[in-house]
C-alpha cells in the first residue's frame, strides 16, 4: 500500500517544478524583457554563486546537519584570494595560486567544522556559529596583512582574474556552467554512489549507521569539506564579480542557501533531501528576485515575500507529516 | 453494568481495513488480554479508544451511555488512560511536574503551588505502594519506576480503564511481579484494565479474560481458564504450529569465534567463551547483567578495557562495528527501530547498507544488482512487503528483523549475534524467526542469542550462558537446563 505521504513525497519535485513554471509564466505575463535569453542566462548568473553553496549545504542537512558559516567563509575566502592575487608574481601563476589557496582555506574551514562535530559532539548549529562569527571578523582583519587597511576591501584584482566571475563560453556565463557541472556531479554522487548512500543513512539514523558498519565520523568530516570546498568556490567567483576581496561580501548568504534547500524538500531532521529538489529551490528564488525586481518591487517587500515562499514551501511538506 | 463496551467497531486506512465491526468489552475490576499477532489490530482498536485514531463506524457505550472518543483530551475525560510501551514522560522532568503536567495547581497568584503538587504526587504514588521521590528526574527512574508514574499519573485522572501496551517488555522478573501486585490494587479499586502483552506466562498469571483479534476481526473471547495456550496461539494465527520452538540439533564444527578475559571497566569481567560452526548458545540473565554489553564489547561498538577476541583461531582486534562486520561478526540489536534500521530506507537500501561493496560496479551503485541480490534475500527470509523499495518504516517488527537479518547474510557473516530477537514480535513471526536461525546454523554459523525469554532460550538454544554482574555464573546444556537452575545462576548463586 502506498500511504498518501509517499504519493506526495514522490511527486513533490514535480509540483515544485510545475510551481517555478508558473512563477516564470507569471513574470513573463508582468515584464516583456522577462523571456529573453539574455534575462534567463543572467538569472542562472545571479543565483549560481547561492546555488552552488546549496549543492553543499543540502548534503550536511541530509546528515541533520546545518552549516551557519558559509557567508562569512564566503567573505573570508573571498578576501584571502584576493590577497594572494596581490603578490607580485606572474599574472596566471598568481591566479592559480589565489584559487589553489581558496580552495583549501575552504577544505580545512570545513574539516574544523566537522572535527568539532564528531569528536566533540557539538552542535552543528553552535559551533557553526562560532565559525561565522569568528570568520566575519577574520575577513575584516586580514587586508591588514596585505597591505591594506583593516576592514576595507583588497581591490585593484587582475582582469584575467575577472573572467571567472562574468566570463563566458558559447554565451553562457562561465559560474552557470559551473553550476550545472556540480549539479549533476552531486546527483550522480547522492543517487549513485557508496558515499551518497551514506550520506542519508547518517541523516536516517546515525546510530544505526555506526553500527551497521559505517565509519560515520569520516563521512561527516568529508560532508563539511565538501560544503566548505564549495563555500570558496562560491567566495571566489563573487571577488572575480565585485573585482574585489569584500570583507562584508556574503552576509547572510547562510539564510537565502538554506532557504533554497528548504524550498527544495529537505528535511532538516535529516535523512531527506534532494539534489534536483535544491536546484529548482534555487531556481526559485532566483527568479523571484529577478522578477520582483523586474515588476520595480523594492527589496524590503522582496524579503517578506522570500519569508513568505518558504514559509508556503515548509507547509506543503507538513501534509505529509500529519498523515 | 458494564464499563465498556465497543460494539461494532471499524477503522479504514487508504487501502486497507485495520478494524472490521470489532466488538470489546471490559467489566469494573477487570483484567482483560487483548491478544493478536502484529497488524490483527489490537494497537488501532486501543487507539480508538483512547482518542489517538477516529473510527469510521461503531459506537462506545461506558457505563450505558454512548460517548464520542474523537481526541485524546475527550478519553481522558471520560477516564481512559493509555500506557505505552514507549513511556510518555518527559526525562527532563521531575515525577510530580510529569504526572501533573499540562494540570499543575496553582496559588491564587497564578503560580504553581509546588508544595501541593508533590504532596498530592506523594498521595498518589503511596496508593502504589511506591516511595519514589517526586521531585526526582524521570530520566534517573528505572523503566519499571516511571511505568508506576504513569500508572499514577492515570490515577490523578481519576482513570476508570487503564489500557497497558507489553508493559513487562522491559522489565525484570522481580519487576514484573512488583507490577502484578500494582495490578490487582487498581482491580480493587474497580478500575478496568485493557491488558496487551504477547507473554504466555503472564497473561495467564494476570489475565481474567481474553480477547482475539486476527485480521482486524474479533476471533474469540472467553474467560482465561476456559482456554488453553496452545488454543490461543491456534486463534490468532489461524493455522497449527507444530511446536513454540522447531529446536533442530546440528553437527558442531569448528570452533569459530573464541573470546578470552574480555572485560570493560564497571561494566562486564573477565568473560570467557567459546562458540563453534552451526552452535546456538543462549546468554540468560537479569537485566543488567551485562548481556548486551558483552554482546557491543565483541562487535566493537563499545570499547574494550582488556582481553581477546579470537576468529577461527586467529586473534583479531576489533575497534569498530567496521572491523566486526569485515571479520564477520554481526550484531542484531535489541532495539532494531533505533540501532538497526534506517526506517526511512527502503528495504533494499537497508539490507545493502553493509556490503555496498557487494554491488558496485566501479564508481557506482550497480542498482539492478542490488535489485537481483534483495529480491532474492526478501523471498528467502519471506519478507512479506508489496516491493523491496518500500520504506522500513511501514513494515512490522517481525518483518523488519528479517530487513536487518538479511543485511547479516549480504556480509557473509560467520558469527550472529541476536539480542532479544523477538521482543515485541507476535507468535507466528517468532516462529519464523526461530527457524530462520535454525538455517543459519544449517549452513555452518554461529549464533549467539542473547534473550529475557526462558523458555526461549530453553527451548532453542544448545547451550545456555547466565550472566550476573557482568560476570558468567555458568553454562547449562540444552538437556540439563531448567528454569530454577537458570534462576538461581541469575540470581547469583551457585548449582
Amino acid at each position: 500500500m502506498k500511504s498518501i505521504s509517499e504519493l506526495f513525497q514522490r511527486f513533490r519535485q514535480y509540483v515544485m517544478a510545475f510551481l517555478l513554471l508558473v512563477e516564470i509564466l507569471f513574470f513573463a505575463v508582468l515584464s516583456e524583457y522577462f523571456l529573453t535569453p539574455e534575462n534567463l542566462l543572467n538569472i542562472t548568473l545571479q543565483t549560481s554563486l547561492i546555488a552552488i553553496v546549496s549543492v553543499g549545504m543540502t548534503m550536511v542537512i541530509i546528515t541533520a546537519g546545518i552549516d551557519i558559516s558559509v557567508g562569512s567563509v564566503i567573505a573570508f575566502v573571498g578576501v584571502i584570494t584576493a590577497g594572494f592575487l596581490k603578490f607580485n608574481m606572474p599574472v596566471y601563476f598568481s591566479i592559480f595560486l589565489a584559487i589553489v589557496a581558496g580552495l583549501f582555506v575552504g577544505l580545512l574551514l570545513g574539516y574544523f567544522n566537522g572535527f568539532f562535530i564528531t569528536k566533540f559532539k557539538m552542535a552543528p548549529f553552535i559551533i557553526t556559529l562560532v565559525a561565522m562569527s569568528i570568520l566575519r571578523g577574520l575577513a575584516y582583519i586580514m587586508p591588514k596583512f596585505f597591505g591594506f587597511e583593516e576592514g576595507r576591501p583588497i581591490w585593484g584584482l587582475p582582469d584575467e582574474f575577472l573572467w571567472l566571475g562574468s566570463g563566458r563560453i558559447l554565451m553562457i556565463p562561465f559560474p552557470t556552467i559551473l553550476m550545472f557541472l556540480i549539479f549533476i556531479v552531486a546527483y550522480i554522487v547522492l543517487n549513485h554512489t557508496k558515499f551518497g548512500r551514506y550520506i542519508y543513512a547518517i541523516g536516517g539514523n546515525l546510530e544505526a549507521s555506526r553500527l551497521a558498519g559505517i565509519k560515520t565520523d569520516r563521512i561527516l568530516i568529508y560532508v563539511y569539506m565538501i560544503n566548505g570546498l564549495l563555500t570558496a568556490l562560491s567566495g571566489i567567483l563573487l571577488a572575480s564579480r565585485l573585482s574585489s576581496g569584500q570583507p562584508n561580501a556574503g552576509l547572510a548568504y547562510e539564510l537565502q542557501v538554506i532557504a533554497a534547500v528548504a524550498i527544495g524538500g529537505a528535511s532538516l531532521l535529516g535523512g531527506k533531501g534532494s539534489i534536483v529538489g535544491t536546484f529548482i529551490g534555487a531556481m526559485f528564488i532566483g527568479v523571484l528576485r529577478n522578477g520582483l525586481n523586474l515588476v520595480g518591487v523594492s527589496s524590503y517587500y522582496q524579503e517578506v515575500i522570500l519569508g513568505l515562499v518558504i514559509l508556503a514551501a515548509v507547509l506543503l511538506d507538513q501534509i505529509k507529516v500529519k498523515d | 453494568m458494564l464499563l465498556l463496551r465497543m460494539s461494532q467497531i471499524t477503522k479504514k486506512y487508504p487501502g486497507v481495513t485495520a478494524l472490521d465491526n470489532v466488538d470489546f468489552e471490559l467489566e469494573r475490576g477487570e483484567v482483560h488480554v487483548l491478544i493478536g499477532e502484529n497488524g490483527a489490530g489490537k494497537s488501532t482498536l486501543m487507539k480508538v479508544l483512547s482518542g489517538a485514531e477516529v473510527k469510521n463506524s461503531g459506537k462506545i457505550f461506558l457505563e450505558d451511555k454512548e460517548v464520542s472518543i474523537s481526541n485524546p483530551i475527550d478519553a481522558q475525560k471520560l477516564g481512559i488512560v493509555m500506557i505505552y510501551q514507549e513511556l510518555n514522560l518527559v526525562p527532563q522532568l521531575s515525577v510530580g511536574e510529569n504526572i501533573f503536567l499540562g494540570r499543575e495547581p496553582k496559588k491564587k497568584n497564578g503560580l504553581i503551588d509546588w508544595n501541593k503538587l508533590y504532596d498530592e504526587s506523594i498521595k498518589y504514588l503511596s496508593k502504589l505502594s511506591s516511595d519514589i521521590n517526586p521531585k526526582k528526574k524521570v530520566e534517573t527512574l528505572s523503566v519499571a519506576e516511571q511505568q508506576i508514574v504513569e500508572v499514577a499519573k492515570a490515577l490523578s485522572y481519576n482513570a476508570k480503564i487503564i489500557i497497558m501496551d507489553e508493559p513487562t517488555a522491559a522489565l525484570t522478573t522481580k519487576e514484573v511481579a512488583e507490577l502484578f501486585k500494582v495490578i490487582k490494587w487498581l482491580k480493587s479499586q474497580n478500575i478496568g484494565i485493557i491488558y496487551i502483552s504477547h507473554r504466555m506466562e503472564e497473561i495467564y498469571e494476570v489475565g481474567d479474560r481474553i480477547t482475539i483479534l486476527r485480521d482486524g476481526k474479533f476471533v474469540h473471547c472467553c474467560k482465561l481458564n476456559e482456554i488453553t495456550r496452545e488454543e490461543i496461539i491456534h486463534k490468532m494465527v489461524g493455522r497449527e504450529l507444530d511446536k513454540e520452538f522447531p529446536k533442530k540439533f546440528f553437527q558442531k564444527g569448528r570452533e569459530i569465534l573464541r573470546v578470552e578475559n574480555l572485560s570493560r571497566k564497571g561494566v562486564i569481567e573477565n568473560i570467557s567463551f567459546s562458540l563453534y560452526q552451526g552452535e546456538l548458545l543462549g546468554f540468560s540473565g537479569l537485566v543488567g547483567a551485562g548481556r548486551t554489553e558483552l554482546a557491543r564489547l565483541i562487535f566493537g561498538a563499545d570499547k574494550k578495557s582488556s582481553g581477546k577476541i579470537y576468529l577461527e583461531g586467529k586473534e583479531v582486534e576489533i575497534n569498530s562495528p567496521a572491523d566486526a562486520i569485515k571479520n564477520g561478526i554481526a550484531l542484531l540489536t535489541e532495539d532494531r527501530n533505533k540501532q538497526g534500521l534506517i526506517l526511512d530506507m527502503s528495504i533494499a537500501q537497508n539490507v545493502t547498507l553493509s556490503n555496498l561493496a557487494g554491488i558496485m560496479k566501479g564508481l557506482f551503485i550497480d542498482k539492478k544488482k542490488e535489485k537481483d541480490v534483495v529480491t532474492e534475500y526478501s523471498n528467502d527470509l519471506n519478507i512479506r512487503t508489496p516491493s523491496i523499495y518500500q520504506i522500513t518504516r511501514n513494515l512490522s517488527g517481525g518483518n523488519r528483523q528479517k530487513v536487518v537479518l538479511a543485511r547479516w547474510l549480504f556480509t557473509n557473516s560467520k558469527v550472529v549475534i541476536f539480542d532479544e530477537p523477538t521482543r515485541g514480535i507476535d507468535v507466528g513471526a517468532k516462529y519464523e524467526i526461530y527457524n530462520l536461525i535454525n538455517n543459519l546454523l544449517e549452513k555452518g554459523i554461529a549464533v549467539i542469542m542473547i534473550s529475557s525469554e526462558l523458555p526461549e532460550l530453553l527451548g532453542m538454544c544448545d547451550k545456555i550462558a547466565v550472566m550476573h554482574q557482568g560476570k558468567i555464573k555458568g553454562f547449562l546444556d540444552h538437556k540439563d537446563a531448567t528454569q530454577e537452575k537458570i534462576m538461581i545462576l541469575a540470581t547469583g548463586g551457585t548449582i
